[in-house]
């Protein structure tokens, strides 16, 4: 089933045209990965997704609801979620009320007035945070303030914040960037055993590594155009892709 | 129309005083990244310039001439300025001109009081929030205004402008209106050709000089110029130095509109950053611009046909002006696309 | 936070406080502030700042026109008097309707931006309100003079009783001035702490400080970031109001410059000193303040030269003359000063300082042992914050 569909897509930056006419269709339960060289418009394509980007033409198709000048919050909360490339974290809390605030924006929605409760008092929430915290292994971090985590913590610490929503669609941008081997291998782990939860991902990657062990189906972009798509062997191969990320080192 | 062109006339020296302050604030804010709430202070420290220095060469010598009485029998005391005893006619001449003389003295102190004030304070706050930044400097400005204020105390000091220029001007015959329509204060007159000439000094430090190049590069890319090599820091001081002498001069020349006390600078600094939120946070042109905009708006507003229709609207017009130009237009009228939208 | 927090402990906090409030007029005595003017003022502003902290200490946002509430809430309650008589209470909910209407309006455009841009926007609106209160608005401001309550009000619910001198606020039969008035002050700044510490305990509080630590993230994560901070922006509002109303129930006379933006700078000046974003911080600041405030402008030459009398001649001169610019008329120079350092050199306030001291102590004993331990403990990481 098809679960994000993208058509037509443009969006131009004064002269510079970042979006040619994308189309993209996403299958549910898949790991789509968007591949392609620097500048090819990848980012791009992943705000035009979240609202961040309202793209100039074309549509963004999420189960069947316009995603085109939806606020990120409504997005969101139709059920999809962003891991960014460098982490959104809130960085002057805890670990535990990092992971409890999107606990709670899922079961209260966008704007509630709960002003009366206790946070402490929420053991439904504060259980369903700590265990994705678990999960990510980071609970016995839970009382640091999510500021003096490492770049790879934090980036687990934003993964874990957007899976506890139990989004239908995941977002990562270069979820390994700057990481170490280890890192990266530990996060690819962490990705595989989110796999068995179902949950629909898009993949923006440079790491070939990466890609190849994740991704079920491989768009590749190039100029703002997708050039190639299919499964993960046929695009290793594919003389247009080969000919997207080589040719332009030669010119 | 003959009244337009007097409330024009009326607006652009006022403009011409926040297009001073706002050019200041507005290339602190593009090169420094401060938010400096200070900066009215250093108008009214400029504005003190002039008074301390009109009260140094005014200090007096008092010789008691045994020879005359006065109606009382004692005999009578003369107070002469030692700068008349000293240098004579040259002497009542430099006190007649005691408030345009006051630049030479203004240009070391403002430039050592922003040397002082960048290197001691705004330096440690490059890095810290906005919030901080505002509060920090407010607390400064209020110390200064304090000092101020112990020092020559709490009333309005009035300065009076070089006898030459002291009248009123009949403009409007110039311009082929009836005599006595469009009369105008020849100080006015020469603070906006002042402010005009302030602003061109700016502009063209900027433009043609290599230091002036790198301040522009600067305010358009910083992280940029700082990775160039360049020293930044050493250059911000005198940026920092320049902008207080630049309100300094405006509060200088603006003693003979308004008689200087020590909360001057407040009332013009909240105005000032209108004005430069107007203009465009970072927009020289634009806090020129914006300032001579409000300056005239603001004289409009006061005009007895206006204030017929809408009450109170001299009392609010910039800020309402503010306001509407904030939600419609964030960047100011001309900011660049991208500095501080939100 | 130096205790693990529970509704236990807190319930603990709130008995002590109120217990600390409602005794200040014996235990404030020795340091000669035990009188019932200066106690009022440490209630009202208290109150203030704790509504400013709800705004400013939890989301971030910089509120530099919050003295506007403040006058409308006196306005309002003067209004009350005028309409309805003398009675605090219809007058404490006339300046609510008000201030919260305002807060409404002035909220929802200002919090179109943020930043900078939200402190000048609140700025501008203030300036506004002053200024007008000042001219237009004379017919409901009387301008200059303030308005005060006349014998010839109508006074709906007192115009029969006879009243000789001026003019009382009095909660059925209990006059609102001296202790009496203190402890109508008291039982409301209980009653904002309450509140307060319900707000911060609450998940909208913990939104409120999401907001201050990342929008961005917020609004991917599903939450409208608008109605919590106006919400937050209401609250605030509607406590400056309620404060302002205070004002005149114990002075029934409300003047324009209550709105000016020193007044604004001041609660700002009071919540960062005691320490914005904390409970207690807010209170102790406007408390130190009031206090300092009453003891240095009340000092002259001549009581310093009583003080330092103890010194040789020649310095007693110097001291004296020196220590005289910072008191009397020269309070707000120290005013200024205090601003300075506390910004520069204790961003988090005087709840920081504790903090920080209290660590001190607590780390000392504990390094020896855990030094090959945790890398990060909690308490470093909030200290590197």
């Amino acid at each position: 089933m098809e679960i994000l569909s993208v058509k037509g897509v443009n969006k131009r930056f004064g002269g510079l045209k970042a979006l040619d006419d994308v189309n993209l269709s996403i299958e549910q339960g898949h790991v789509h990965a968007i591949i392609g060289p620097n500048g090819a418009g990848k980012s791009t394509l992943l705000n035009c997704f979240v609202g961040r980007l309202i793209p100039d033409t074309g549509s963004v198709t999420f189960l069947g609801k316009d995603l085109i000048g939806a606020k990120p919050h409504e997005i969101n909360q139709a059920g999809v979620s962003r891991v960014f490339q460098t982490p959104e974290i809130f960085g002057d809390l805890t670990l535990q009320e990092n992971v409890m605030i999107p606990t709670l924006a899922k079961r209260d929605g966008a704007f509630t007035m709960n002003a009366w409760a206790r946070v402490d008092g929420q053991g439904e929430i504060r259980d369903k945070a700590m265990h994705m915290l678990e999960d990510v292994g980071l609970a016995d971090k839970k009382d640091m303030t999510a500021d003096s985590l490492s770049r790879g913590d934090k980036r687990r610490l934003e993964l874990a914040m957007c899976l506890v929503q139990d989004p239908k669609l995941l977002l990562l941008d270069e979820p390994t960037a700057g990481m170490s081997r280890a890192d990266t291998n530990n996060t690819i782990d962490l990705l595989k055993r989110i796999g068995e939860r179902g949950i629909t991902k898009i993949v923006i990657e440079h790491d070939m590594h990466v890609v190849f062990s994740l991704a079920s189906k491989i768009s590749v972009l190039a100029q703002g155009t997708v050039i190639a798509e299919g499964q993960p062997e046929d695009i290793k191969g594919d003389p247009r892709v080969q000919e997207a990320y080589l040719g332009g080192a030669h010119v | 129309m003959d009244a337009i062109v007097l409330q024009i006339l009326n607006g652009l020296d006022k403009g011409g005083a926040y297009a001073l302050i706002a050019l200041g604030l507005t290339l602190i804010f593009g090169t420094l990244g401060v938010v400096n709430f200070a900066h009215g202070a250093l108008f009214m420290l400029g504005a003190f310039c002039a008074v301390a220095f009109n009260k140094l060469i005014g200090l007096e010598q008092v010789v008691v001439d045994p020879t005359k009485t006065t109606a009382w029998g004692t005999p009578l005391e003369t107070r002469v300025p030692y700068i008349e005893v000293w240098l004579g006619d040259t002497g009542t001449t430099m006190l007649n001109y005691s408030v345009p003389l006051s630049i030479a003295f203004a240009i070391p102190v403002m430039l050592l009081v922003g040397y002082v004030m960048e290197r001691g304070l705004i330096r440690h706050f490059y890095k810290r929030p906005h919030a901080e930044q505002i509060l920090v400097t407010f607390g400064l400005a209020i110390v200064l205004q304090e000092i101020i204020k112990t020092y020559f105390g709490a009333n309005p000091i009035p300065q009076s402008a070089p006898d030459m220029v002291r009248g009123a001007m009949d403009l409007g015959i110039w311009i082929g209106f009836d005599p006595g329509t469009v009369v105008y204060p020849q100080w006015r007159i020469v603070y906006l050709f002042f402010s005009l000439s302030v602003i061109g000094g700016v502009f063209a430090f900027l433009q043609f000089t290599t230091f002036g190049m790198v301040v522009r590069a600067g305010m358009a890319d910083r992280e940029t110029v700082g990775l160039l090599g360049i020293n930044i820091e050493r250059r911000f001081t005198l940026v920092f130095a320049v902008a207080a002498v630049v309100a300094g001069l405006a509060g200088v020349m603006y003693t003979p509109i308004l008689p200087p006390d020590y909360h001057m600078g407040m009332d013009f600094l909240v105005l000032s950053f209108v004005v430069v939120v107007v203009g465009g946070m970072g927009s020289l042109p634009g806090a020129v611009s914006a300032g001579f905009l409000l300056g005239i708006l603001q004289s409009f507003a006061s005009m007895n046909e206006v204030k017929t229709i809408l009450p109170g609207i001299d009392q609010i017009i910039i800020y309402l002006v503010a306001v509407i130009i904030l939600l419609v237009r964030p960047r100011g009228l001309m900011g660049r696309k991208g500095v501080m939208e939100t | 936070m130096m205790t693990k927090i529970s509704p236990r402990s807190d319930l603990l906090m709130l008995v002590l406080f109120t217990a600390a409030i409602l005794t200040m007029p014996i235990w404030l005595a020795p340091i000669g502030a035990g009188y019932p003017d200066l106690l009022q003022k440490f209630a009202i502003f208290g109150l203030f700042a704790l509504g400013f902290n709800l705004l400013f200490g939890l989301t971030g946002y910089l509120s530099f026109g919050h003295a506007a509430f403040l006058g409308i809430g006196s306005y309002a309650a003067v209004w009350s008097f005028k309409l309805l008589g003398m009675n605090p209470i219809p007058a404490l909910l006339f300046s609510v309707v008000f201030s919260s209407l305002f807060a409404v309006a002035i909220g929802y455009i200002s919090l179109r931006r943020s930043g900078i841009y939200f402190s000048i926007l609140t700025l501008a609106f203030a300036q506004m309100s002053y200024n007008l209160a000042y001219s237009v608005l004379t017919p409901i401001t009387n301008g200059e003079t303030g308005l005060r309550v006349l014998q010839s009000d109508p006074r709906l619910f007192d115009s029969t009783s006879e009243a000789s001198g001026p003019l009382i606020s009095n909660l059925f039969g209990i006059e609102m001035t001296g202790y009496s008035g203190f402890y109508f002050c008291a039982v409301l700044l209980i009653i904002g702490f309450y509140i307060s510490q319900r707000i911060f305990r609450s998940p909208f509080g913990m939104m409120l400080r999401a907001v201050k630590s990342n929008q961005n993230r917020m609004s991917y994560t599903g939450l409208n970031t608008r109605p919590y901070t106006l919400a937050a922006f209401i609250i605030s509002g509607t406590f400056a109001g309620v404060a302002g109303s205070l004002l005149a129930v114990t002075d029934p006379l409300a003047g324009a410059e209550r709105m000016q933006w020193t007044a604004s700078g001041e609660v700002v000046l009071m919540t960062i000193l005691g320490g914005a974003g904390t409970l207690l911080g807010p209170i102790l600041g406007a408390g130190l303040i009031k206090y300092f405030e009453n003891i240095f402008s009340a000092y002259n030459e001549q009581t310093l030269h009583a003080i330092f009398s103890f010194l040789p001649d020649f310095m007693e001169g110097a001291v004296v003359s020196l220590a005289s610019l910072f008191v009397g008329e020269g309070w707000h120079l120290t005013l200024g000063l205090l601003f300075m350092v506390i910004v520069i050199f204790l961003p988090g306030g005087i709840m920081e300082g504790f903090n920080r001291i209290t660590k001190l102590f607590r780390r000392r004993p504990s390094r020896v042992g855990k030094r090959t331990g945790h890398s990060h403990s909690p308490a470093s990481a909030n200290a590197a914050e």
